[in-house]
């Protein structure tokens, strides 16, 4: 079997929402709540500190939307491709 | 009736306990029989045929452990922001495992993840290599396992321990030797419902009690309900302040510390075999993306909860004990003071409890476990709801020991007998001696679990880094990276796991020296528990650099590598 185009284009799309979605992944949690939590933590958003709601709360909403967002994202793809089979 | 309703109403802890505990058994024996194994396949991976919502549900109760339902929300309240690591940590891994992992592994479709990497890298010894690290992050992390059921049984049944672990290992003997994967987990579906119910209950009734909204996530960053107007957060770093302690919403660890501590939790989970292996269980690819998601959405449902109970607990105990005089705590106080969990010793001889930073003059040592424990207690809520948590506790604890009870019952009879020592070996064989390593496996495990040598609970957070280091990067490189050969992924896993154990035995157990090493000898300043992100990096470095220096996987496998990231087509779960 050789690897068609079809299968080329799919993968590189593919590829392409992974590093999107794992750049937002990056951002919540490791700046948001570990390297830029002190500047963040200036804000406040009721009794949180923006940081702090980041590192104990916020991240993990944003990963389970992130996965969300894949399937998704991934099902149209599929569609796109003909791999919906 | 009504006297019967009363009757009801003024059980005690202990009875609700056998009530609440003997039901959730019951139920999940009755599973068991229902759903038990009559060929390998459904051993290994339930069939394949298992929905995602119900994978989902299993995964996330495979997931959640004794640590997680017990643990957890004490660890946080007494570490406070740096408690993020482990609700950062345990949840991010499965965005990893969503995008990265599972839909390739499970159109690669096989049972085991020694099954992929044998077969990516054509290669016996990486094969041997990959089950050598599954049962080495398998045990470890059992081990632990028993002990927490053995744990909860002996605090809230009053029998001692190894009765406990006893009890516990009969009961999972039953349901994974019958069941195998389709017991497990359907068994599992039941204990995610029983656990999160058991978590939420308690939580939610403290949250009102405390900021008066019923969402302990919103409650989390509400005012006190006592009419103040401060916010719960506020007051707690004021209390940690005027105690001496770091201010709950800064944390004291180093910033390169939880950095790498997240990371490598994060990658641990993703690479942990027993959750790898969920995602061969479930029909086609778009299902196993789904069930990761499902799956998160579960777990967070309890993850987010934790860090609000972790500050109302810490509030709550500061209050009512700090300062108070000794001889008028309330009853909950005397009661686990009872279990050692508690105590105090009164060193200045004033009678009144100071708690404070200052070792030499703190007089309160507290067990972080009795934050989850004892809360229901502390906050005064009715004993059906303390017996809960006892039956939540046991869920967590049991439904994660079966999942990696599997793991390492099909590492033994699959990737080892089956696919090295005797491939001769027909089905109805290879399902006796995955029965059979499975009571063997629980064997060892109980062992453990009664006579736990001083390293286990050193030992299993490093599990994470263990996964991190050995798997990941193996799988990663064998989906990503097509020119991926033998010689490179052989050589990583094993730079990888090596140099994790070494720095865990060095800086963890203190083994290579007369006493342990001071913090300040760590490199970079990176702690054991954060080490599985230099050692996984490591691994990438040598797989990549060896792989350079050596020929090209052969065309065969390069197809199968062509074959995986096409989602159509999916076979069940092949025979083979």
């Amino acid at each position: 079997m050789k690897v068609t185009d079809n299968a080329k284009a799919y993968w590189r799309e593919n590829i392409k929402y992974v590093i999107i979605l794992l750049v937002i992944w990056f951002i919540v949690s490791y700046c948001a709540g570990i390297l830029f939590k002190d500047e963040l933590n200036q804000i406040k958003i009721g009794g949180f500190k923006l940081g702090f709601w980041f590192a104990q709360q916020g991240s993990m909403y944003v990963f389970v939307i992130l996965i969300f967002i894949y399937v998704r994202m991934m099902n149209k793809l599929d569609e796109k491709y003909g791999y919906d089979k | 009736m009504i006297n019967k309703l009363l009757l009801i109403a003024e059980l005690d802890v202990q009875n609700w306990t056998y009530i609440l505990v003997g039901t959730t058994f019951a139920l999940y024996i009755g599973i068991a029989i229902w759903s038990r194994a009559g060929s390998t396949k459904e051993f290994y991976v339930a069939g394949g045929g298992v929905s995602p919502l119900a994978n989902g549900m299993a995964t996330a109760a495979d997931w959640m452990s004794a640590a997680s339902f017990i643990s957890m929300a004490g660890i946080i309240s007494f570490a406070g922001f740096d408690g993020a690591v482990y609700l950062m940590g345990w949840t991010g891994g499965y965005v990893l495992l969503a995008l990265l992992l599972a839909p390739y592994l499970r159109k690669f479709g096989k049972f085991t993840v020694p099954d992929f990497i044998g077969d990516r890298y054509y290669s016996k010894t990486a094969r041997i290599v990959a089950v050598m690290c599954a049962l080495l992050v398998s045990f470890t992390y059992v081990a632990g396992q028993m002990r927490g059921v053995g744990i909860v049984f002996s605090r809230f049944l009053e029998v001692d321990i190894n009765t406990g672990v006893i009890i516990g290992m009969l009961i999972v003997l039953f349901y994974a030797v019958l069941g195998g994967m389709k017991g497990i987990t359907y068994t599992q579906v039941a204990q995610y419902c029983v656990l999160i119910f058991a978590f939420m209950v308690p939580a939610i009734f403290i949250s009102i009690q405390v900021t008066g909204n019923p969402i302990p996530q919103l409650g989390f960053g509400s005012e006190l309900s006592d009419g103040s107007g401060t916010y719960l957060l506020d007051k707690l770093d004021d209390l940690s302040n005027q105690l001496g302690f770091a201010e709950y919403t800064e944390g004291s660890k180093s910033t390169i510390d939880i950095f790498a501590i997240t990371l490598a939790l994060m990658i641990g989970t993703a690479g942990l075999p027993h959750v790898i292996v969920r995602f061969f269980t479930v029909k086609r690819v778009k299902d196993a993306r789904k069930s990761a998601g499902i799956a998160l959405l579960l777990i967070v449902i309890l993850y987010s909860t934790a860090p609000a109970v972790a500050a109302f607990a810490r509030t709550n105990m500061i209050e009512t004990v700090s300062n108070q005089p000794y001889a008028e705590v309330p009853v909950w106080f005397k009661k686990w003071e009872t279990t050692g969990l508690i105590s105090f010793d009164d060193k200045n001889k004033d009678g009144l409890i100071s708690y404070v930073a200052n070792t030499s003059k703190n007089e309160l040592t507290i067990d972080r476990d009795i934050m989850v424990l004892a809360n229901p207690e502390i906050a005064k809520l009715p004993n059906w709801v303390v017996a809960l948590v006892a039956a939540g506790g046991l869920a967590a604890a049991l439904s994660t020991a079966a999942g990696l009870l599997l793991v390492i019952s099909s590492s033994i009879s699959h990737d080892l007998i089956k696919k090295i020592i005797k491939p001769s070996i027909s089905e109805k064989e290879e399902l006796v001696v995955a029965r059979l390593s499975a009571v063997g496996a629980v064997c060892i495990a109980g062992y453990f679990g009664i006579n736990p040598p001083g390293f286990v609970a050193a030992v299993v957070a490093l599990a994470f880094g263990l996964a991190a280091a050995s798997f990941f990067p193996a799988i990663i490189l064998g989906i990503f990276y097509k020119r991926m050969n033998k010689e490179g992924a052989i050589a990583g896993m094993l730079v990888g796991i090596i140099s994790m154990l070494l720095y865990m035995i060095k800086y963890k157990l203190g083994w290579f020296d007369s006493q342990l090493p001071d913090k300040s000898e760590w490199w970079f300043g990176i702690s054991p528990e954060g080490f599985g992100t230099i050692a996984m990096m490591l691994n990438f470095i040598i797989s990549i650099i060896i792989m350079k220096l050596t020929k090209a996987p052969p065309e065969e496998v390069q197809k199968i590598v062509e074959d995986i990231r096409i989602p159509s087509g999916a076979k069940e779960a092949i025979q083979h």
